[in-house]
């Protein structure tokens, strides 16, 4: 018989042993070497958690119980398993595409990155898992207990044993769990461990079955006639609950927080789901092979002893210590495997969508980017890991007993499961909405809790009486008569409304809701992951996965550059051979440089989709989008100022060109006015001169040169007068004297003044006195100054041999032309928008006189008049238009 | 036989094989339910524990060698890095 301090020293060195396991995986991962690690055969392994210590004992009992029933809890998976192809691929696929970290998150992720939804069904999870973690402690102690003290297998050991064995796990879990925050939340070391209990758990309960056939009974033929023989001989699991408990363990294996992190978290690669796909269901079916001939015999050679502990107590029974000894490992990397995988799932859960949130909302207006974030992550979680086990060493102690607790695995079962139709329906419906998941899972988990969980937890009195009564006494309300329904499987009633509920009320809500933009693209993305997301490169991307980082990071950074960085980064990590090896940390690097010249999301993004095989989730796309509004926005702006710089440029040289016209014209116009005022002044001064020395002239000839002396002293005041004019009219200080007036009268008087109409005048004036009987209200002198010198500018520069000028006068409506037009050349195209302004003269053959006033004066008198004078081209010579004032007209 | 014939016989077989694959748990689900619905008659006797034992190990490592033979063909139809139903993007 093997002691017990014996027994606490082998378990110390198995525990030693699975440390070094773990530590030494962590390491070849780390190094990129880990190539056994990311084999199908360890996936599947680390799936077997599935099979906790419950099953381990427990499935004897229940085979000594109900014959074949315990078979359901492992059909179940097997269903699924061979389904794989229809539904775990795609799970799988969501959860790397999506980086899916828990069940928690694929839920939320789904439902539009809902944080409460998150907390709901992390609430649920531990709440279904702290009874089972309650449950694998018990185990553990109780297999103590057997071999402290043989032949009282119903009496607790001692109570320090569970304590150590929590805090032992919790300490395993936050070493190999919570190292650091990874990408991809996969622990290699954790898996690595579990898989080696696995094979552990295996071996002892094949060992035990090979043991009971061969060396107990005499081969195959003599257990079935013991079977024959036994009192569960006869199988009559009524069919309901046969085909409700191969469901519901259906269910679990999807939806246990646990099996969802070995299933779709840690695996490493899509491939090695069809591998799971077979191995598994034969890891189970060699699980459950030995299951009865072992229960026939335990009943059999140990009749009145606890049927769970048969696998134990039939070798201890034999005296084979070895193979007990082997049992109570397997046993025990039941309970561990378990509870470390479970502790695991919870803390990433907890930290994630409970704490960090609670965390980040206390501090609110941190950064949350900072490192300090990373650690309050981390502490997060390892304080998690602390309280689940916490939880359920507390769940154990208060329970107390084993009866209370021998059925609570498949009441966990059917909690979790009510995650089951929000998963489901969020993966292959895309008109699921947060709304109806919530509603869902909130009602099945408070009628589960209510008809099952309490009944089972309550311990105390109150509790008991309120269970008893019902609330306020209402009898239909009692959880041991849901309804009034008296006399039913309590399991089977409570699947049945819990999960009738919640698929009532989902189905219900999600029809009537109206889902956010943001479900309904992940929601998209769910349903047809197949379409957006290529398969997942494996874990250790490796050589490949570099190759196409550099090729990337080429196109952007260009190659000189991009080579540099790989180099240095290669170099870095001791391999300067060779390309880097793509971990966080160069990732991080590449990514600070990428996003330099693409922007952050952008990089994230493509460097993402390179190595971590996920597709680019909304928010990246969201923010990508923003990026590329926010440059598009930069660079529309720059063409808009490109376009108003051209445009000035533009009027900058216009308006240059026009200066230096004007700067000619005016040095032209000084050279000219000198010349103007020069003639003048020198014939005034030359016979002012004669008149003054030469007393001997004669009067005749002194009243002749004084006259010469009045007209050029007159035609120096008259172009001074002029350079008067413009300025009152240009600074607009003038004053109208507006009279009733006839238009014929004003060209008449303007004709006359002018001259042409004395003989010898020498152009012919051609007008239409029909039209000209027109009343005008206008300041009549204005107006003749202004005709009259346009019939002098036609007298002076029409070159035609027989020069005419036409004054028509149009009527178009309000409005009045009047149009003047020689049959001259006219005035050739480059000087016609000089012409209005001062000083300007034609450079004509013909000698001019005038200081060229004449048409700027015309032009300011006409705008003051309220009408406008323009230069009509085309019309055969020189043509003026005279705009007269719709006023003028309205007024007369 | 031309090429492209060859071709499409070929894809029609992947197409198949994803069917196969597809209703394999419906197979499952068959002969895991299927007995207790002719057990569960009036007189509530079931039948031999012995034998039914024997008959679900067999028709489990059946569906085992079933899911292998369907996993190495699927295997074979998408080898390298394409995932099945990747060519018909279900």
């Amino acid at each position: 018989m093997l002691s017990l301090n014996g027994l606490v020293a082998i378990s110390v060195l198995y525990v030693a042993g699975l440390f070094a396991v773990a530590f030494l995986a962590e390491k070849r991962a780390a190094e990129g070497r880990a190539r056994w690690l990311n084999s199908p055969i360890v996936y599947t392994l680390s799936l077997s958690i599935y099979t906790t210590a419950w099953t381990f004992y427990g499935a004897v009992g229940s085979a000594a119980r109900s014959g074949l029933e315990f078979m359901t809890i492992y059909l179940g998976p097997t269903l699924v398993f061979i389904g794989w192809f229809w539904l775990l691929r795609k799970l799988v696929r969501i959860g790397r595409a999506q980086r899916i970290t828990s069940i928690a998150d694929m839920i939320s992720s789904r439902y539009g990155k809902s944080g409460g939804l998150a907390a709901l069904v992390t609430v649920l999870a531990v709440v279904g898992t702290t009874p089972y973690l309650a449950l694998q402690l018990q185990s553990v102690t109780l297999s103590f207990s057997v071999f402290a003290q043989p032949g009282v297998f119903d009496e607790l050991g001692n109570d320090a044993t569970s304590v150590w064995v929590a805090s032992g796990l919790a300490l395993f879990t936050i070493i190999f769990g919570t190292r650091s925050l990874d990408v991809n939340e996969r622990h290699p070391g954790l898996v690595s461990a579990i898989a080696l209990e696995a094979i552990v758990k295996l071996a002892a309960l094949v060992a035990v079955g090979l043991f009971v056939v061969w060396g107990v009974a005499s081969g195959p033929s003599d257990i079935l006639a013991r079977i024959e023989a036994s009192p569960i001989s006869q199988w009559t699991s009524n069919g309901a609950r046969w085909v409700g408990l191969t469901m519901l363990s259906a269910a679990a294996i999807l939806c246990l927080p646990r099996m969802f992190q070995v299933l779709v978290v840690e695996n490493a690669d899509e491939r090695h789901l069809a591998t799971a796909a077979w191995a598994f269901p034969l890891y189970l079916l060699l699980m459950s092979l030995f299951v009865l001939p072992i229960a026939v015999v335990g009943l059999e050679m140990l009749p009145g002893s606890n049927p769970d502990l048969y696998v134990l107590t039939l070798p201890l029974a034999f005296d084979q210590d070895g193979l007990a000894l082997l049992v109570f490992l397997g046993g025990f990397s039941s309970a561990t495997s378990m509870v470390i995988i479970a502790a695991l799932a919870l803390s990433t859960m907890l930290s994630n969508h409970i704490i960090v949130p609670i965390w980040l909302r206390i501090t609110v207006g941190d950064d949350p980017m900072t490192g300090d974030m990373r650690r309050v992550a981390l502490m997060a979680r390892r304080l998690s890991i602390a309280g689940v086990l916490a939880l359920g060493l507390i769940y154990y102690r208060a329970s107390g007993g084993t009866e209370a607790l021998a059925s609570i695995g498949l009441i966990a079962f059917l909690g979790v499961a009510q995650v089951l139709p929000a998963l489901l329906g969020g993966i292959f419906w895309r008109g699921a909405t947060r709304v109806g998941a919530g509603a869902g899972i909130a009602t099945g988990f408070a009628i589960w809790a209510w008809v099952l969980l309490l009944p089972n937890a309550a311990t105390s009195g109150l509790m008991q009486g309120l269970l008893a009564e019902g609330p306020f006494g209402i009898g239909w309300l009692r959880p041991a008569t849901p309804l009034g329904l008296v006399g039913a499987d309590p399991l089977l009633t409570a699947m049945v409304l819990s999960l009738g509920a919640n698929m009532f009320i989902f189905t219900l809500m999600s029809l009537v809701t109206f889902p956010s933009p943001m479900e309904r693209l992940q929601g998209a993305q769910f349903v047809n992951v197949f379409d957006h997301s290529a398969p997942a490169l494996g874990w250790q991307a490796g050589a490949a996965a570099a190759d196409d980082l550099l090729i990337m990071a080429r196109r952007i950074l260009g190659s000189g550059r991009a080579g540099r960085l790989f180099q240095d980064a290669a170099r870095a990590q001791g391999r300067a051979a060779s390309l880097p090896d793509p971990n966080p940390d160069f990732l991080k690097m590449l990514e600070r440089e990428l996003a330099g010249s693409v922007g952050a999301a952008t990089a994230h993004a493509m460097v993402y989709q390179i190595t971590g095989g996920a597709t680019v989730s909304v928010r990246e796309l969201l923010a990508v989008a923003d990026e590329t509004a926010q440059m598009m926005e930069y660079s529309s702006r720059l063409e808009r100022q490109s376009q108003e710089l051209t445009r000035s440029a533009r009027r900058l040289r216009e308006a240059n060109q026009k200066l230096t016209e004007l700067g000619e014209q005016k040095d032209a116009f000084l050279s000219q006015i000198s010349h103007e005022l020069r003639t003048p002044m020198t014939s005034i001064r030359a016979f002012s001169e004669l008149l003054m020395s030469d007393a001997g002239l004669d009067a005749e000839t002194r009243a002749r040169f004084s006259g010469i002396i009045n007209a050029e002293s007159l035609r120096l005041t008259r172009l001074l007068d002029d350079l008067l004019d413009l300025s009152v009219l240009e600074h607009g200080r003038v004053t109208l004297n507006e009279s009733s007036v006839s238009l014929a009268g004003v060209l008449d008087r303007a004709e006359h003044a002018t001259g042409v109409m004395e003989a010898g005048g020498r152009i012919a004036i051609l007008r239409d006195p029909g039209a000209e009987e027109i009343t005008l209200w206008t300041d009549p002198d204005r107006l003749a100054q202004v005709f009259i010198n346009l019939i002098s500018n036609a007298q002076k520069y029409c070159d035609a041999a027989a020069p005419e000028l036409r004054i028509s006068v149009l009527r178009n409506g309000p409005r009045i032309d009047v149009e003047f037009t020689d049959n001259g050349s006219g005035i050739p195209p480059h000087q016609r928008r000089l012409i209005f302004e001062k000083f300007t003269r034609l450079e004509t053959t013909r000698d001019a006189q005038g200081a060229g006033l004449g048409l700027a004066i015309s032009r300011e008198v006409m705008a003051r008049l309220g009408g406008g004078l323009t230069y009509v081209p085309g019309q055969g010579g020189a043509a003026f238009r005279v705009r007269l004032p719709a006023r003028a007209l309205r007024a007369a | 036989m031309n090429r492209r014939l060859f071709l499409e016989r070929r894809t029609y077989r992947r197409n198949r094989l994803q069917d196969a694959a597809r209703l394999a748990p419906v197979l499952a689900g068959f002969l895991f339910f299927g007995p207790v619905f002719i057990l569960t008659s009036e007189t509530g006797v079931g039948g031999g524990t012995g034998g039914w034992l024997v008959y679900f190990l067999l028709i489990w490592a059946g569906l085992v060698v079933l899911s292998a033979a369907l996993s190495a063909a699927l295997g074979r139809a998408f080898p390298q890095d394409r995932a099945p139903g990747e060519a018909e993007g279900d």
